[in-house]
């Protein structure tokens, strides 16, 4: 970001005009009266003369600082648009990963039931063997089908296996979006230094022409109660008029009577 | 048990529906905001309302107040599934008469908590 100085060698217009003013006061007390008006008159061209040169270099400034917004910051196809573009690849990737990672929850979980269900059911069977229960037929049947249970619980557990795999390259949106994230963020920062600089500007021509912001001092009064907005995430939770867990929840509605 | 689930992103939709089915509730729908969700509730035997507050078109909150306004939907249990976590807010909610008031993010322990406790009210 180029420079742009906003100092103003004060001091040295502050030496002149107390120089003059001084010189003024000393002819006022020897009783020239009009040579003490001339004075006035000098003291005059010297604020005169501050003046334009501020406003001079003040408008350079601005000059340099609209260069340095550049218009194509803001509107269509500009880097705001293009951030803009950016956060919604950043939606559509979480939600995509999201989605990807509930399909496959759904489509593992029934393997887990299945062979969790088949596992209980044989153990209580095998239970029964040991306790020499079972009559031969049933045994016959039973190895048959802890045979068959092996051989599908090798596959199904192959299968969540590769699912668990696949739900951690879901997880692959998150190095993504966290650098456009990055990347939008920055702008934000470069943006805000930006408008910071020409607050300072617009500050610096008040003070410069002596100019008062009545409204600005009235600082704008927080609406209350009426109108409760929703605000999303807070993202700050130490915050004191935040709640910081479900517990507070809970403690904040058992006091309200719930 | 008939359970209409309320938020504007099909993702948290999907996990309420996944959790709720886990809980044993699979006579679920959908809606992405209140506009949507209210004209079912009014045509519909819905027996409970799970619903985001941050929703475009009607909020949860506006949905909440609808709800206990219309004279048939009045006593429906809701539960506000939602970021929102300001003190003042929850308040609100409470006074706009919600029954259960959970904020994101959330686990399925207590999901089934709050269900439970609105159903043991309810049923008590």
């Amino acid at each position: 970001m180029a420079g742009i100085n906003l100092d103003t060698d004060n001091s040295a217009v502050g030496t002149e005009i107390k120089n003059l003013a001084e010189s003024m006061l000393r002819q006022l007390e020897l009783g020239d009266l009009s040579k003490a008006v001339a004075l006035v008159n000098n003291l005059n061209e010297v604020r005169d003369r501050t003046l334009y040169n501020e406003i001079g270099r003040l408008t350079r400034a601005l000059h340099e600082a609209i260069k340095n917004m550049r218009v194509d910051t803001v509107g269509a196809a500009s880097d705001i648009d293009h951030a803009t573009d950016k956060l919604a690849y950043v939606l559509e990737m979480t939600d995509k990963s999201a989605n990807r990672t509930m399909d496959l929850v759904d489509a593992g979980m029934p393997l887990a039931t299945d062979i969790h269900d088949r596992a209980s059911a044989l153990s209580v069977e095998w239970q029964r063997f040991l306790n020499k229960e079972l009559k031969p037929d049933e045994f016959r049947n039973l190895t048959k089908d802890i045979n068959q249970f092996l051989l599908d619980s090798a596959s199904q557990s192959q299968r969540l296996q590769g699912q668990l795999s696949d739900i951690v390259l879901a997880q692959d949106f998150q190095d993504l979006t966290g650098q456009v994230i990055h990347k939008v963020a920055a702008l934000v920062t470069d943006v805000e230094g930006r408008l910071v600089q020409l607050v300072a500007m617009a500050g610096n021509v008040d003070s410069i022409t002596g100019i008062v912001h009545a409204d600005m001092e009235s600082a704008e009064e927080p609406t209350e109660g009426a109108n409760i907005a929703a605000e999303g995430p807070q993202i700050n939770k130490s915050s004191e008029d935040v709640v910081a867990s479900q517990d507070d929840v809970d403690d904040l509605l058992s006091s309200l009577g719930f | 048990m008939k359970i209409l689930i309320v938020d504007d992103f099909s993702t948290m939709r999907r996990i309420v529906k996944n959790l709720l089915r886990d809980l044993g509730f699979t006579n679920t729908q959908e809606a992405d905001d209140g506009t949507t969700a209210l004209p079912m509730l009014q045509n519909g035997d819905f027996d409970f309302l799970v619903t985001d507050w941050n929703m475009p078109g009607m909020t949860g909150l506006d949905l909440l107040k609808k709800v206990r306004a219309d004279d048939r939907l009045k006593s429906l249990p809701v539960l506000m599934v939602t970021a929102e976590a300001k003190r003042d807010q929850i308040v609100a909610a409470a006074q706009a008469g919600v029954n259960g008031y959970v904020v994101k993010p959330f686990t399925a322990a207590v999901l089934k908590e709050k269900i439970d406790k609105i159903f043991e009210r309810v049923e008590g």
